[in-house]
């Protein structure tokens, strides 16, 4: 469903995804495992139209998403590491403009809409604007929102950041349910072990841009003689901490992209 | 279309629910309308040009659209850092689409805020020449507000972050607002200010707009208008070309 062959992004000279390869079955949920900085979003986003590779090739369900963006789009949903709700609208309205963009049909939308916001238990909020909801609450939106449809493919980047730990059992329920009963294929980032654990069949390791171990749970734990999966990530990826924030060197980098003609 | 449709609406949305912000981005208008409009209404009658009023109600009906229409199109920085914009852009809908929602919006928008200083215009003392001719005055402020909704759609795929904003706002807004004749006629300029104010898109929009509403248009409403339909033309290619490229 999902297949990458040496798949490159550069920022400038730096190198932020280094020639990864993998594949991604239909039907399989898969989890990118890896610590800040790793290049999980930066595979996200070319994988979903937001990037351009600057080499490798990609194939969503037989197309390439540098090729054909919009059919390509029409395979997957995806929930975003960073917040992308619009703040000045209602929660209900968040959901109706998502329900449209991504063509529900008009029939079953209010039900859809209902029912998940009170899953995430936002529905006495429904009326209030985004920009009024405390941090948990957006991203319970934001996941709330993703299931409105059901893709073939969905994208969940980090998506339990942030939740508390009833929001993060409803959120992997669901997936596994989508995935049993709809056969959506799912690839998914986390930091959390227990959770890529639980929930994924296939496990990839990327550090500093490259995937350094692959397979399932038991495989990765084989590999590195560890009991758990946590030390078999410790191993693969060593165990300095790494910072996600942008340092000031990236902003910097920001500012001259203004400035330059072609970025 | 209901995508269309739908951003389109969001954009009408944030207008309505901004109050402040309404009022603030009236204010300005309404300063040259008073001002200038009173002020140099005395000097522009010696010099044998009629009222002042009268000629400048077109140009500041005109500059309402032009800041209002291409402020909201670079305000596409916002959804760029608040991350709205992520959410349009990997939705199953051709970017054209969403292109041209978001334009229409800002478009709608900066029609609305034009009609307001008309409104106003109106009030303080406008008289404009054929009331029949309204329904042609609110397609020529419709064209007007469509071409610079498409630049400014065209400026915010490509601008990243505040600095750029200040930019375009200090070196593309105020001059095409200054270089285009709303403020004064274009007869008898000198030859450099003549080429540049010709250069000038909003030119042919006030011309359209003081043809249909005091009947005293420099270039002639034919050419106004089919000049003003091209750039339309050519600006929702430029933005929807650009829109279509951005990456985040
Ligand atoms: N637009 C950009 N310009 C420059 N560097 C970037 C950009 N986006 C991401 N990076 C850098 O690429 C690296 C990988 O980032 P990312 O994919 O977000 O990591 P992860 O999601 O695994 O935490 C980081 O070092 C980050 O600073
Ligand atoms: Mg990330």
């Amino acid at each position: 469903m999902i297949q990458v062959h040496n798949l490159v992004k550069k920022f400038g000279d730096f190198t932020a995804v280094n020639n990864i390869s993998f594949t991604v079955e239909a039907g399989e949920i898969f989890a990118f495992l890896g610590p800040n900085g790793a290049g999980k979003t930066t595979t996200i986003k070319m994988l979903t139209t937001l990037l351009h590779p600057t080499s490798g090739k990609i194939e969503l369900d037989g197309l390439d998403p540098t090729i054909h963006q919009y059919q390509a789009r029409r395979t997957f949903g995806i929930v975003f590491q960073d917040p992308s709700l619009d703040s000045e609208q209602t929660a209900y309205e968040n959901m109706e403009l998502h329900a449209v963009l991504y063509k529900v049909s008009r029939k079953v939308r209010a039900e859809r809409i209902e029912q998940l916001l009170k899953r995430f238990e936002l529905w006495e909020r429904r009326d209030d604007y985004v920009k009024t909801f405390s941090g948990g609450m957006k991203r319970r939106l934001e996941i709330a929102r993703g299931f409105l449809h059901t893709p073939k493919i969905l994208f969940l980047d980090e998506p339990t950041l942030g939740l508390d730990p009833q929001t993060r059992n409803q959120l992997w329920t669901h997936v596994k349910h989508l995935n049993e009963t709809q056969k959506t294929t799912v690839f998914l980032t986390t930091h959390y072990m227990d959770e890529a654990d639980r929930v994924a069949h296939r496990i990839a390791i990327i550090d500093h841009g490259g995937i350094v171990a692959q397979g399932t749970s038991q495989q990765l734990k084989q590999q590195t003689g560890s009991e758990s999966l946590e030390q078999a990530f410790l191993a693969l990826t060593g165990s300095s901490i790494r910072d996600e924030s942008a340092t000031s060197a990236d902003q910097m980098r920001q500012v001259a992209k203004m400035w330059s003609p072609r970025r | 279309m209901s995508a269309i449709y739908i951003l389109w609406l969001r954009e009408l949305k944030r207008y309505v629910r901004s109050r402040a912000q309404i009022v603030a981005s009236l204010g300005q208008p309404l300063l040259y309308l008073l001002v200038l409009g009173f002020g140099l209404g005395p000097v522009f009658q010696k010099a044998g040009n009629g009222s002042y009023l009268q000629f400048v109600a077109p140009g500041v009906i005109s500059m309402t659209i032009l800041f209002s229409a291409t402020f909201s199109g670079i305000a596409m920085l916002w959804d760029r850092q608040f991350g709205f914009l992520k959410e349009t852009l990997v939705a199953p809908v051709p970017r054209i689409e969403v292109m041209i929602g978001r334009t229409l919006g800002g478009a709608t928008v900066a029609l609305i805020q034009g009609t307001l200083i008309l409104i106003a215009c109106l009030l303080a003392g406008f008289r404009p020449a054929h009331l029949s001719l309204f329904p042609l005055a609110f397609l020529m402020m419709g064209l007007i507000a469509i071409v610079f909704a498409a630049l400014g759609t065209a400026f915010g795929s490509i601008l990243q972050d505040m600095q750029g904003f200040q930019l375009i706002m200090n070196f593309m807004v105020l001059p095409i607002f200054f270089l285009s004749g709303a403020l004064f006629p274009l007869a008898n300029l000198p030859r450099p200010l003549a080429i540049i104010t010709r250069l000038d898109p909003l030119t042919y929009g006030v011309d359209a707009l003081r043809g249909v509403l005091i009947n005293a248009s420099h270039f002639g409403f034919a050419l106004d208008t089919s000049l003003l339909c091209a750039i339309a033309m050519a600006f929702l290619a430029l933005g929807g070309y650009l829109f279509s490229r951005i990456q985040l």
